[in-house]
């Protein structure tokens, strides 16, 4: 039944994505922007990582893009919920947890779409990455806007208009991309700079996908990026599908 | 053997301004195949009423069973036994008609062929075959209605919650919807529990009135009896009976002379 009711779930937002390829493609805009803008700025710059700039650049970027892709999400649900949607779908008897994750798995999907985009693009520029390397680098952005998402979602239940939702998510994207290193390795930053942004469970993320980039893959950073990744998800489809089960909102 | 019956249904919600008790204690029970009319002031708690016999919001105090299902520990057989029609209503402006219709009938675990042909037997019996290929933002006041009926009938429910069904709607809508309403009633046995505020749409639709107000009931019956009662007359209007009964205007005995 689950599996039934995510995949009926999924199948209607992904028919929704396909509606509107003009935003899809949007989303890949403002990273592809650094990209071409920022990335030829590191070529010659010492970094402090194995690799080429662009190695150390584009796992940033993936995760950029899940970041600020996947933490609006909820913007969608709050339309939806005055819409009557919301409320529409939850006197029906579908599963509860269906709801959130027919959403999450159709946004991850879309994002891992962007993130494939901008790899090409990288590769374009310059970027050269073991494949396997480039394939972990999907599954973060995968287990990271599934995260991302389904927290979005909740936040998005509990509020009412969108005045609240965008300035809330605003507030925690910019710190959080700023201090996970994601567009320089954290490496370069003074001692309690890198500390502070041990606290970030991104940053985890972006090690990791920055060493599976130079081939590296029985790493402690890899290790600690995996559990970070599969603990975060957890939680939040957790706090995600408790607030879709509770009436809420 | 009541359909629905409550016993002290209430909900207090919690504020930042302390508790609000929008519903106080409801009592109240609906014989199969009734159309109920459920009537209050604004804030009255008519909403919340609805939203917690359809499951949408857990009550923090009573009991009710709804086509024999325990809204508390069975909330998946209410689910499966009632429809629920909102203000709001509640489809997708960019989705047709058909999608959504089948998409509904999926979450009510048809298959794939059955929801497709029942939402061609929805469109057929509501009057939405010409529209079934146009996008929901292209319809109608009246159109947008009648789906969102269809929708709340895709699985054939024993019980039908309608929230102000024709607010908004002009005189010939409203009057084809009363049609529809007795018409399921009186061809499928559908019970209807409906809140208005428009007095004419109770007096000529509702078996039965319920009138809350403050979250609690205050009276009930049929609209005859509740005009002689409260009216003072059988022929009072129903406007001013309901003034009367919530205190928000003449008071009877003020009206009830000219009867004599």
């Amino acid at each position: 039944m689950l599996l039934h009711d995510t995949a009926l779930i999924f199948g209607r937002y992904a028919r929704q994505t396909l509606r509107s390829r003009f935003a899809m493609l949007f989303g890949v805009l403002m990273p592809l922007l650094y990209l071409l803008f920022f990335g030829p700025l590191l070529t010659d710059l010492p970094l402090g990582s194995p690799g080429n700039s662009w190695q150390v650049l584009v796992p940033g970027l993936l995760l950029q893009l899940g970041l600020f892709g996947a933490a609006f999400a909820g913007f969608t649900i709050i339309i939806e919920k005055n819409q009557g949607i919301v409320e529409r779908m939850r006197v029906t008897p579908v599963s509860r947890l269906a709801l959130l994750l027919g959403r999450v798995l159709r946004d991850a999907a879309v994002f891992v779409f962007q993130a494939v985009l901008l790899v090409l693009a990288a590769l374009a520029m310059g970027l050269r990455a073991p494949v396997t390397g480039i394939l972990i680098g999907f599954a973060f952005v995968a287990l990271l806007t599934l995260s991302l998402a389904s927290l979005s979602y909740a936040l998005a239940m509990k509020v009412r208009t969108p005045q609240e939702f965008g300035p809330a998510i605003n507030a925690m994207t910019m710190p959080s991309m700023l201090l996970s290193g994601l567009m320089l390795p954290m490496t370069l930053a003074p001692g309690w700079l890198n500390v502070l942004s041990h606290f970030m469970p991104f940053r985890y993320l972006v090690d990791a996908v920055r060493d599976a980039y130079v081939g590296s893959y029985a790493t402690a950073h890899m290790l600690y990026g995996v559990l970070v990744a599969l603990g975060f998800s957890a939680l939040s489809v957790t706090v995600g599908t408790r607030v879709f089960r509770k009436a809420g909102a | 053997m009541a359909i629905i019956s409550t016993a002290g249904l209430a909900h207090t919600f919690r504020t930042k301004r302390g508790p609000v008790e929008a519903v106080r204690g409801i009592d109240l029970t609906v014989r199969p195949g009734e159309i109920l009319g459920f009537l209050g002031p604004n804030g009255a708690g008519k909403t919340t009423t609805l939203r917690m016999l359809t499951t949408l919001l857990p009550p923090t105090g009573g009991a009710a069973t709804v086509a024999g299902c325990d809204l508390a520990t069975d909330p998946g057989g209410v689910r499966r036994a009632t429809g629920y029609v909102a203000q709001s209503g509640g489809v997708d402006p960019q989705v047709t008609v058909r999608e959504e219709l089948v998409t509904q009938g999926r979450l009510y675990r048809l298959t794939k062929t059955q929801a497709v042909e029942r939402a061609q037997e929805l469109a057929r019996d509501l009057d939405l075959a010409e529209l079934l290929d146009r996008r929901t933002a292209a319809l109608s006041g009246g159109q947008r209605r009648r789906l969102d009926i269809a929708m709340g009938l895709t699985h054939r429910p024993q019980v039908l919650f309608l929230d102000e069904p024709t607010t908004g709607l002009d005189p010939g809508s409203r009057a084809d919807l009363w049609d529809l309403v007795r018409r399921l009633r009186d061809e499928y046995g559908t019970t209807v529990f409906l809140t208005t505020h428009y007095l004419d749409e109770a007096d000529a639709l509702a078996d039965r009135l319920v009138i809350v107000d403050k979250g609690v009931v205050v009276t009930e019956g049929t609209p005859g009896a509740l005009k002689l009662e409260y009216g003072g007359s059988i022929d009072a209007t129903l406007q001013d009976t309901f003034l009367a009964i919530t205190g928000r205007g003449p008071a009877s005995a003020d009206s009830a002379p000219v009867a004599v």
